[in-house]
């Protein structure tokens, strides 16, 4: 049981990384660059403004600490 | 520049300093527990991960090409952002700088501290347990962000051989460099190297992420190089705003007398 947990702590730390708030907005930021595809609004401005306020609100967030 | 190119880069410096690293933790093994240890456990990671990629790029490759950019742009910005956030808070000095010599001392006191065990297992002629666990853990962990870089990069671009040519390419620099100098390679910059792969695979993940969930860019593939700019600039506001908020927290407080 214990490997299982280490295996599943180490892909945690692997994927998600030192702050989970990066990797739920980049899942949020993906979704709602697909719902707002299927209509017939321009979609590329999503990605760089989710990259650029999840980097700067997990900075502001580690300088904090 | 074209996106082989792109990719080529990409690769060989995300490679370059994952190879860094994971020869630090080598040579700390190899001189302090035996060389043979450190070198099966090499051997040892090294043949994991070859089964790694040949399990995880096929399965990637069969996907239709919309989930395949989607799941390699959100893999891309994860491993990116997580590179580029360390890198601001190095360069901003909310983080100590990454530094090959004080790792390799540590690995070296950790590992003479763990015993007598090298001496014994080289008069038995044998593998000295802990130097190859050490060794192992240390190219596997380096290496699997490597395997996932080339195998991500590599299919979405359909040409996983040349994310593979840039990746063997960079580690058999750092290994000649490494036995050249028998020493950890401090000189590399090392902390400019990841700020750079954390641009690229932050843009790169921005660019295939919007085309896999649908999206469209302006100019095609010209906007990938918009798009490193876009996150270079970004990156050098975000260290500046984070130095003068630091410079401000540390500044001396002045006492004012009254009367």
């Amino acid at each position: 049981m214990s490997r299982v947990r280490s295996l599943l702590v180490f892909l945690y730390d692997f994927v998600v990384g030192d702050d989970p708030l990066i990797a739920v907005a980049i899942v949020a930021g993906l979704a709602v660059t697909a719902a707002v595809a299927s209509g017939s609004v321009a979609t590329w401005w999503v990605m760089p403004l989710v990259v650029f306020s999840a980097l700067t609100a997990s900075l502001l967030r580690a300088a904090r600490r | 520049m074209s996106r082989d190119v792109l990719l080529f880069l990409s690769v060989f410096l995300a490679s370059t300093v994952e190879g860094v690293e994971a020869v630090t933790i080598v040579l700390a093994a190899g001189l302090t527990r035996g060389w043979r240890s450190a070198l099966a456990g090499v051997a040892a990671a090294l043949v994991v991960l070859a089964a790694f990629v040949a399990a995880l790029g096929p399965a990637l490759t069969a996907l239709p090409i919309g989930a395949l950019r989607l799941a390699v742009g959100g893999l891309l910005l994860v491993f990116g952002l997580q590179w580029l956030r360390k890198a601001i808070l190095r360069a901003s000095g909310y983080k100590a700088l990454h530094d090959e010599d004080a790792i390799f001392d540590r690995e070296v006191a950790g590992l003479r501290a763990a015993g007598d065990g090298a001496d014994s297992a080289a008069r038995a002629g044998s593998i000295d347990p802990f130097g190859f666990t050490v060794s192992f853990k240390g190219v596997l962990l380096e290496g699997l962000e490597v395997a996932v870089i080339v195998v991500t990069f590599g299919s979405n671009q359909h040409n996983v051989p040349l994310a593979a040519v840039a990746a063997v390419a960079a580690v058999l620099v750092v290994v000649a460099v490494g036995v050249a100098v028998r020493a950890p390679l401090s000189r590399v910059p090392e902390n400019a190297l990841k700020y750079a792969v954390g641009v690229m695979l932050t843009s790169f993940g921005i660019f295939w992420g919007t085309e896999g969930a649908g999206g469209s860019w302006p100019g095609g593939d010209a906007a990938i190089a918009v798009l490193i700019a876009f996150t270079l600039l970004t990156s050098f506001g975000l260290v500046a705003l984070l130095r003068r908020r630091r410079e401000r927290s540390t500044a001396p407080t002045a006492t004012v007398t009254v009367g």
